[in-house]
Parts: C-alpha cells; structure tokens; sequence
C-alpha cells in the first residue's frame, strides 16, 4: 500500500510541475533572502551580503533540478521534448514526412491485411470451447492407395465405446429439398450423431440441441436450424419452434435455432454455409437395421478427446483399437489395405490446405515492409547528413550521445508510428473491397476481423520498423567526428564515406530482397499461364449448366424416383424439353460430378456418398491395385455436347437403359491403368457396395482436364444415367444462352414435369474453368501486386542513392568536364556506380529466390523451381529498372554547367 | 517550519558544527515527501511572506526513530571502537 500512496504523490507532482516549479524557485528566493537579511542585520553591505547568502545556498539551478529530477519524471519529460522536437522538425520537411509515412503506410497496411486473414484462418483456435480437444477421424487405406475413405457405421460403434473419446459423430453433408416454407428451396444440411451440438460445444440460441444420449434408430425427426434461415424463412418469428418443415416429403419438427456465426467447421467450402441440421444414429430405416462393417457409408467424423488425453495417446490408442477390429473381422479388413484411422487437429483440416498460400502472401509482404524500411533508412541516412551539422552542434554543446540516440529513435518512431496509423486507417477504408478479393472458398471468412490482437500487431509491427529504419542513421550519428563534422559543414559538402558505405549496403540489400520477391512472383505468374492455356480436352464454351434434385424421402414408398424405372420418363422429359428451348443446340443431363473443374461439386459427391471403390472381374482376389476412382454418371449425350474425343468402341446409345445391363465408358488413363497393355472394351467391374452389378466397359475417351486442370491423367469412369438412381442433376445445354434467361426457362420446364422440384441458378462452364483458379489467382495476383510494390520501392532507392551520389559529386563532375572528360565518360562512372549496387544486388537475390523457390513447390504448376527463364528474365528486368535509376541521375549530372559547379563552392 | 528555518535550526542546535550547504536541503525534502515523512503546506512567516512550512508525518517520525536507533548503533559501535583503543 505504501508504493501506492508514494505513487500517487509522483503522478500529482507530474501534473502539477508547472507550479512545482514556481513553488521551489519560490521557496529558494525566500530562503536566499532571509539570509541576506540576517547578514544584512549583522551589519554586511547589501551586495556582499546577497553574495555569502548564495555561496552558503549552493547552486541555485543544479539545487532545483536535482529536486525535480528527485522525482522521478525525467524519461517522460525527456521523451515528450524529443516528441515535440522530432514533429517540429517533421513539419519543417512536409515533403520527406510524407514519402515516409505512406511508404510506411503502405508495408504496414498490407502486412497487416495479411496477418487478419493469416490471425482468422490459422492463428485464431476455432470458435469452440477447448478447441485443443477436437479433431477429425481420416481413414486410410494407404495398401489400396485411397486415402480419406470415410467409416462405416459398425466402426463409429467401435470408436464410440473405446473410451477414447467424449463424443464422435460422423457428419454427413448433404443438399435438401426443404419445402413447407413459402418457397421451395435447396438448403445445405449437415446430419451428425445426436451428439453432434454436445461434442462441439455449442447451444442453440433458441430451443434445444438434440439429446446427446438419443440412440433410437432411423433419422431422428428433428432439426435445428441456422440463424439465416430463421431469418429469411421464419422472418425471425420467436414461435418457430415446434413448426414443421419437409425435406423431401419427410416431416422434421424445429427444435432449435442456432446462433448467428455458428457454421458446420467443415473441410470444404461446400460443407460450410450449413443450414439445417438433423441427426441419426446411422442405423435403422432407411439406413440398414444393424451397423454394417462395409460399405463405408460415413465420408467422415469428428470427436472431442477425453478430457487430458494428448492427440498422440489418443492416436496409439486408436491404433491398438485399429489392430483388434482387423484380428476380429479378417474378412472386412484385409492386412494388405493397411487401414488406418488417423487423428487430425479439427482446424487443420479446415484451414490446412490454405496454410501455403497463406505463408507465402505473409512472406512476400513481409518482404515489402522489410523493402519499405530499407528504403526509409537510406531517406533517414541522406537526412541525416544533411543535419550532420545539427547533431554536431548539439554534441558540442554537450548533449548526451544517448540522448542524441533516443531522440532520433523517436522521430523514426513518430513516422513509423503515423505510417502504420494511416496504414490502418486505408486498411479499414478498404476493407469491404479487400474481402472481395478472397475467392469463396477460403475457410473461416466469417471470421475475418480487425481485432485487438491485430491491431497489436500493427502497433508491433510500427514499432519494430521504426526501431529497424531509425536504428541505422542513430548509430551513424553516434559516431560523428565533432571537428569533423563541424568543419564539413561549414564547407557545405556533406556525408561521410562510411555512411556512403551503408547507403550502398542498404540499397543492394534492397535490390536483392526486392529480386527474391519478384521471382516468386515470376514462378507463379508462369504457372498460372501454363494453367490457362493447358490443352483442356473437352470445350467448356457455350455451356451453361443448370442444377435440380430429386428428393430423398426417409419412406421409400413416399419416393417417386425409387427406382431407374421411375426416374428414367422423367429424365426423357427433361431432355425433350430442354432440347426445345430456343437457343439450345445440344443438352444432356449428368451427375453433380459431371460437371468439368468444379471441386466443389465433385466433392459434395464424395462427401454425400463416399468415394467410388470397385473391384474389376477376375482380379477380385488381387488388392493391390488401387482400386479407386472418379466416377460420374451421364446420359449419352453428356460426351458430344462436351467435345470429349471417343477412343475406341463406342459412347451410350438409346439401347442402353434402365432394362438393359450395366455399361460405362471410361477414359484412357484408367484402361491404361486398370487393364494395362489390354483391350478395355468389354472388360467389366462392379462398385464395392452390396448389391451392385456387374458393369461393361463400352467406350474408351481420350483424357480430359475435367478432374483438375494441374493433372492430365486423372482415371475416370462414366456411368450410365439411366442406370444410376442419380439424384442430383445437373442440365447441361449448349448453345448461344443467356444463362440467366435459360436458368428460368429450364426451372419452368423441370417445374412442369414436377413442381416440388427446385432449380438452381445458371453456371457457364466457362465461369467454372476460371473459377477453378481462383485461389491461384489470388495468391498470384497479390504476390505480383507486392512484387511490382517492391521493384518500385528498390528503383527509388537506387535512385535516391544514385542521384545523392551526383549531388555530392557536382563539383568534382563539372572539374573533370571543365578539363575536358568527354560525357560519355561522366555518363559511365555514373552508370557504373549503380550497376555495380544492382548487380551486388541481384547476386544476392538469386541466392535468396533458389531458397525461397524450394519451399513454394508445392504452389507451382509446369515450371521447376529453379526455371532459369524466370530467373533470367527477373533479373534482366531488375537490371533495366536499375539502370534507368541510374540514368535520370545521370542526365542531370551531365547537364552540369562547370563554372556553376566550380562556383558552388 | 519552513526551509531557512530548518537551515536556522540545524545550525543552532548543532552550535554551528554542522554547516552544510543550505540549498541541499531542498533535494533531500522532495526525497521525504515522496516518501510521505513529511507533508509541505504553504502558510505565512511572523513577517507576514508566504512560505512552505514542513512537518513531519507519523509515518515520518517511525523512519525517524528507525534511522536514530541505525545511528545509535553506529556511534555506541564506534565509540566501543575508540574506547578500547
């Protein structure tokens, strides 16, 4: 308590010092006074008498500074003078102050946009109560070659009784019809475990979540829905719960509202905007009666850990639980699959992907603010040769070398300080157009803020910037030569050799940092072309895709489509008329997975119905083969409509229906694959799920990028519509379309056929290619955008160090032309002092860019690390860049008139 | 008392063997007060002039009898020193 009271003492005197002041110099005079007056008394002459009184007092002005400083407040007082100093004489050079501060706005602006986006993906723990316990469940097949394969509902049993977890559920993504709100809508629905809201932690802000313990089979008829949907369907309405909603004809009642910003942490773009939630216990109609070993009809599952189980003892564990599963059923698990379920962080998987791109965006700027601080050091450095006289002075006149420091330290800080709050400023200006940059599907955008620990960073990031640009002239100025410096000024000429020497060290570190930048961008810029002009394969022009979906009712006799034979009229009819509209030359109808270079909907397949495992006919007993593959399924028409090229045999024809067998068409890289060195033409294989026939192979097609533009050969099996039980479709018509025209003509078609039916709006192919690359793009785009920023910044400062160079040197160029050197000789001396910086410089950058270039691998398509096209290329274009920096300088040195320069003396 | 008249004091009472220099005094006051053994007040001399008048705390006087008893201990020690040589 006593610190506290002595404290408080301090902070009074501090805001009273004015008039603690005049209180002691008030104090001192009386004191000098009545001593005098006594000496005075004594009978001493008035001036002898004020003289003893001050010889007995001491030094009046040591005496009252000693009791200020007493106090303690001399850093502050120090640090506000320095404050003010360094504004006043910012304000005397509004010119430099500002090159300063938007150069610094600039790097910390942008640093700090990337670390908002790097803070809400990576940084930030997902928005759940003890995150650290989370985690998703991958099952491998590494034997088989397949990875992610999803469980079955016999393995989620075996998990949920190990004792290893609090909580698993599997979560199954799914689209739905949901109608019995005013319009019919397709929503996003996401069926766990009832555990699902309990394991992850969260209540609904309305209502309940489900009953955890809740085990009863079938699909539970209760759903929670997302604050979205309440919104927009429900107009908010607070009695919503209890309401009954359909999806696909089956009756859910509302239980809960979920609150708004809660979302499914999901892998994928497509898991995500979640809407409704419904939870099974995965057995029971329609699913089978008893958990089942095979198929694995679960793509995935996500767990809370025991409370104090570590992520590896959690792994051993399931390992061992893995090894007894395998020894009990022989048959489900042969050892040569090698199956395994492996525990991942649950924020790995939903950011993992994007941890590449996103370090490497947070290196580049870091680069440009590192870039930034060069190039204000060398501004702060030829300043400060320029005040070369002033910190002279100052010293002579028995400033501290500490204090000199410190206040130099402060004015960097003051610039660094305003840059990075005008930085911020642009940044939250900006910010509504910056987060149109992001493609949709980077994870957590929801989760995008500019929180307190951002703006921490920024503040870190000023400080640090200042204290690195401010450091190098505060430590020039320590070493000035009084007499010296002195003497120089008064000369005029300025500068000392050694600070020359760092000036050029700067600028060369400069160009290298500025050259790593510019290759990586260069990499990335060359593999975006290569990905652009990649052969394709099939036409994506003039196509525009429509998307519906046949319902999934829980009651097979409530489903209108339950079998090829039913679905097949309506298949006809959607055709015929879709045929009809005007503008349509060709259209065919194809699974979601048909749908060339859309990820997201090739895996809204996978994670609805797992991955496409199969066993070819008279290989069953042979596992070594990874027997895996895309696969979609088309009608006949799917194959010229696209433009893909027929090998050998032939594509679907009219003979091939829902009462005929089993036929496919598949592409070259998976006969070359699967039946190497054979004739794939009426060899067959059947799905791995029960109850599957066997299915020939009719048709072989060239490869197509349909799958991914990176991969050529990507193995690919064609299914038969008509023979499929698809539910999700999607119309694909070609023609000169209007895609917004078309998407309604084609819902009024499918609305005559079936009026529950809902239609999704109209995608071209072509939106889809490009939107393939969005996420190339992006990073491309910014890496550029920084590496431009960079070369920029290192040909201003090759052209500060240059021009500065020419300046110094006025006097000794106009002797030497007024002796008679030709201008072609000033024009190379000069040229040669910048090439010299450039190319110290670039050496260095190739170096750094080989290093860099390794680690970004996995980011580049069609171009080596190491592709001398680039780096040649890059640093021909440095050198052009620093060359011209060098010449402007040049120019005006050679227009020096040699009688002004001798004058100028 | 204010100032001079602690300077006056010290000096009388010491029968001027202690003779520092005055404005020292000053310095070590800001010291007392931070520490709160003492409290400052401005009021008026007999002569009618405004000075700071001092006064010691209780806070002050403990830390007075602390530091007395230190000195004690200082002299009895080295008195004892003296007397035996």
């Amino acid at each position: 308590m006593k610190w506290l009271g002595e404290w408080a003492r301090r902070l009074r005197m501090l805001l009273q010092r004015r008039q603690f002041d005049a209180d002691l110099e008030e104090e001192m005079r009386l004191h000098l006074e009545l001593r005098q007056q006594e000496q005075i008394e004594s009978g001493v002459p008035a001036d002898e008498a004020r003289a003893a009184a001050r010889r007995r007092f001491g030094n009046t002005t040591y005496l009252k500074e000693e009791s200020h400083i007493a106090w303690g407040w001399e850093w502050l007082e120090n640090l506000a003078q320095d404050v003010r100093y360094g504004l006043r004489t910012l304000r005397k050079s509004p010119g430099f102050a500002c090159v300063v501060i938007l150069t610094m706005a600039l790097g910390i602006g942008a640093t700090t946009a990337i670390f908002s986006v790097v803070d809400a993906t990576l940084l930030r723990p997902l928005p759940f109560p003890e995150p650290e316990r989370l985690v998703i469940l991958q099952d491998d097949l590494p034997g088989l070659g397949a990875r992610d394969v999803g469980m079955s509902p016999a393995e989620w049993e075996d998990l949920r009784r190990s004792g290893i977890f609090e909580y698993v559920s599997p979560t199954w993504f799914d689209e739905n019809n949901l109608t019995g709100t005013e319009k019919p809508a397709r929503v996003r629905i996401t069926i766990g475990a009832p555990n699902y809201f309990a394991l992850l932690g969260v209540k609904p802000q309305l209502g309940r979540a489900f009953n955890p313990e809740d085990h009863s089979p079938g699909i539970l008829p209760e759903v929670l829905i997302s604050d979205g949907l309440w919104k927009r369907a429900f107009g908010g309405d607070p009695h919503v719960l209890n309401k009954r909603v359909r999806m696909d004809t089956d009756l859910y009642r509302i239980v809960g509202v979920m609150p708004p910003g809660f979302d499914t942490p999901g892998r994928m773009g497509e898991e995500r905007n979640v809407e409704i939630w419904a939870a099974t216990s995965f057995y029971g109609s329609p699913l089978p009666d008893h958990p089942l070993r095979n198929p694995r009809i679960l793509p995935t599952a996500i767990a809370r850990l025991k409370p104090g189980l570590t992520l590896a003892a959690a792994q051993s564990r399931v390992d061992a639980l893995v090894a007894a599963v395998q020894k009990e059923f022989p048959q489900d698990y042969p050892l040569e699959s090698g199956w395994r379920v492996q525990l991942l962080p649950l924020k790995e998987r939903v950011v993992g992907n994007f941890r590449q791109s996103l370090l490497l965006l947070l290196g580049a700027v870091g680069l440009v603010l590192l870039i930034g601080c060069v190039n204000v050091a060398n501004l702060l450095l030829a300043r400060a040769s320029a005040r070369g006289r002033e910190m002279a002075l100052r010293q002579a006149l028995g400033a501290g070398r500490k204090r000199l420091i410190f206040q130099l330290l402060t004015e960097s800080l003051l610039l660094s300080l305003a840059g990075g709050i005008t930085g911020l400023t642009i940044l939250f200006g900006a910010k509504p157009f910056l987060l149109r940059l992001i493609p949709d599907s980077f994870p957590r955008l929801n989760e995008f803020s500019i929180n307190w620990g951002v703006l921490l960073f920024a503040l870190g990031c000023s400080v640090m910037a200042g204290t690195v640009f401010g450091l190098a002239p505060a430590l020039q100025a320590e070493r000035v030569d009084l007499v010296h410096a002195l003497k120089e000024a008064v000369r005029g000429s300025t500068g000392s050799r050694q600070q020359a020497c760092t000036r050029r060290l700067l600028v060369a570190a400069e160009v290298a940092l500025s050259l790593v930048l510019m290759i990586a961008a260069g990499l990335l810029l060359r593999s975006f072309w290569d990905l652009l002009n990649v052969r394709l394969g099939f036409r994506p022009e003039n196509v525009v895709a429509v998307r519906t979906r046949l319902p999934a009712p829980n009651y097979p006799e409530n489903d209108l489509y339950r079998t090829t034979a039913m679905e097949a009229p309506f298949l006809r009819e959607i055709l015929r008329r879709a045929r009809e509209l005007p503008g349509v030359e060709e259209a065919a109808i194809g699974d979601p997975a048909a749908m060339p270079l859309d990820e997201s909907l090739r895996n809204l397949k996978q994670i609805s119905e797992g991955q496409f495992f199969f066993t070819l006919e008279g290989c069953a007993a042979r596992n070594d083969q990874p027997a895996v593959a895309e696969r979609s399924s088309v009608t006949a028409e799917y194959f010229h409509l696209l433009g893909l090229t027929l090998l050998r045999g032939r594509v679907f024809n009219k003979e091939d229906n829902e009462n005929t067998s089993e036929v496919a068409v598949v592409n070259d890289a998976f006969a070359r694959t699967f039946w190497p060195e054979q004739n794939a033409l009426g060899k067959r294989f059947k799905s791995k799920r029960a109850e599957s026939l066997w299915v020939t192979v009719v048709g072989v097609i060239a490869n197509a990028r349909t799958e991914s533009l990176a991969e050529a050969g990507v193995p690919k099996i064609y299914l038969n519509l008509y023979q499929s039980r698809e539910r999700r479709l999607t119309v694909f018509l070609r023609g000169h379309l209007e895609p917004a025209t078309v998407a309604e003509q084609v819902r009024e078609q499918i609305q005559a056929v079936d009026p529950a039916l809902p239609v999704a709006g109209a995608q071209t192919l072509n939106e889809t290619v490009s939107a393939s690359l969005a996420e190339r793009r992006f990073s491309m785009e910014i890496v550029s955008l920084f590496a431009l920023t960079a070369l920029l910044l290192a040909g201003l400062g090759i052209y500060g160090v240059i021009s500065y160079m020419v300046n110094e040197r006025t006097h000794e160029i106009g002797i030497r032309l007024a002796l008679g050197a030709k201008t072609g000789n000033i024009l190379e001396m000069v040229l040669r002092q910048g090439l010299k910086l450039a190319i110290a410089g670039a050496a260095t950058g190739l170096v750094g860019a080989l290093i860099v270039s390794r680690l970004m691998g996995g980011l580049l398509y069609g171009v080596k690390p190491t592709d001398p096209v680039t780096f040649a290329g890059v640093a021909a274009l440095l050198l052009v860049v620093a060359l011209l920096a060098c010449y402007l300088p040049a120019r005006r040195a050679l227009r020096v008139d040699p009688i002004i320069a001798l004058r100028c003396e | 008392m204010h100032g001079y008249e602690i300077a006056n004091s010290i000096l009388r009472i010491s029968q001027d063997v202690l003779q520092v220099e005055e404005g020292s005094l000053y310095p070590a006051l800001q010291r007392m007060l931070i520490k709160g053994w003492v409290t400052a007040e401005w009021g008026t001399t007999a002569e009618n002039r405004r000075a700071r008048y001092y006064r010691l705390t209780a806070a002050g006087r403990k830390q007075l009898e602390v530091e007395v008893k230190q000195f004690e201990r200082v002299i009895g020690a080295i008195t004892r020193v003296i007397e035996a040589m």
